[in-house]
């Protein structure tokens, strides 16, 4: 079976992010009131053969711990759908 | 002689001036190509600066699946010295040879001026020609240099005596934390350092102070090669 698979990877909870800080402050600059806590992660989409949802998110999983994600910094999220 | 290979990826860009700078400290430096397996019998390794693949991902997180970093790796677990100037810092820490990681400067903007480092471990086979406390003038140019790590992490290699180079004088130009310019691993022999020494080694440019960082190699060898270089804690 084909899944699309879609990663968030997004920076750790605590870490500076000064990227979301700006996007925050422009925002802010555009009167869009009560708006806080911007953050600025990364969506990665991948096709991925697998027997079964559970099997592809556990390859994806792997494809995370070993490059799109960098475990000192980023966290990362998986959804698995139909292709 | 001391064989410095340097390695070439696709995207490296200060690597003619790591081998010129590796070759006027008398070493016997060539390049090694990404695809590579081999390190042609390398006494040192130095990882330029650059954009490795375009730094797509992360800056070096696909460098580091390159054949040759297999090659590295095995150097650096006999005890090879590895040097990774900028790019080639991220690299090394992507490949887990150091710890933690280099994210874009707190600024937002790239940054590209000489900063006063202080250097702080004169053990390791790149410093051992400098004196410990020592504040030189490196350029750096990167827009990914805030050092990160776990608190742990950063508390492990303050206490072990691993921060080899700080930003001092307020000059901090990327948020790092605790200034940290540069780490080495617990062997001491893998280095890592965001400034440029490789762009200061001639006194025609005004300043030579970079030249140890490649000169320190043949001291190291000359001093045995196996002397622990980071203090008990």
């Amino acid at each position: 079976m084909n899944f699309r698979v879609h990663i968030r990877v997004m920076p750790r909870d605590g870490l500076l992010d000064p990227q979301g800080q700006a996007v925050e402050h422009a925002l802010t600059d555009l009167a869009f009131d009560g708006v806080s806590s911007v953050r600025v992660g990364r969506a990665i989409e991948v096709g991925v053969a697998a027997d079964s949802p559970g099997d592809a998110e556990t390859t994806t999983r792997r494809m995370c711990e070993r490059l799109l994600a960098n475990p000192v910094t980023e966290d990362f999220l998986i959804e698995v759908e139909p292709a | 002689m001391m064989r410095a290979a340097v390695v070439r990826f696709p995207g490296s860009n200060c690597d003619m001036d790591a081998l010129r700078a590796a070759e006027r400290s008398g070493c016997q430096a060539y390049f090694v190509w990404h695809r590579d397996d081999d390190l042609q019998q390398a006494d040192a390794v130095l990882l330029p600066g650059g954009f490795s693949y375009g730094d797509y991902l992360r800056s070096g997180a696909i460098a580091r699946f390159s054949p040759i970093m297999q090659a590295v790796q095995r150097h650096a677990a006999d005890g090879g010295p590895v040097l990774g100037i900028c790019n080639g810092f991220q690299i090394l820490c992507e490949a887990g040879l150091l710890p933690g990681a280099l994210l874009p400067n707190a600024g937002l903007t790239f940054v590209s001026r000489p900063v006063p480092v202080r250097v702080e471990n004169v053990a390791t086979p790149f410093t051992m020609a400098y004196h410990k406390g020592e504040t030189l003038h490196i350029p750096v140019a990167h827009g990914d240099g805030r050092f990160v790590a776990a608190p742990d992490t950063i508390d492990e290699l303050e206490s072990s005596g691993r921060v080899v180079l700080r930003y001092v004088d307020h000059g901090n130009p990327n948020g790092s934390t605790a200034g940290i310019a540069g780490i080495c691993s617990s062997e001491g022999n893998v280095v890592g350092i965001m400034p440029h020494p490789e762009r200061i080694v001639d006194p025609a440019i005004g300043d030579d102070s970079g030249s140890r960082f490649f000169s320190s190699l043949a001291q190291w060898r000359a001093a045995g090669s196996n002397t622990p270089v980071t203090t008990s804690v």
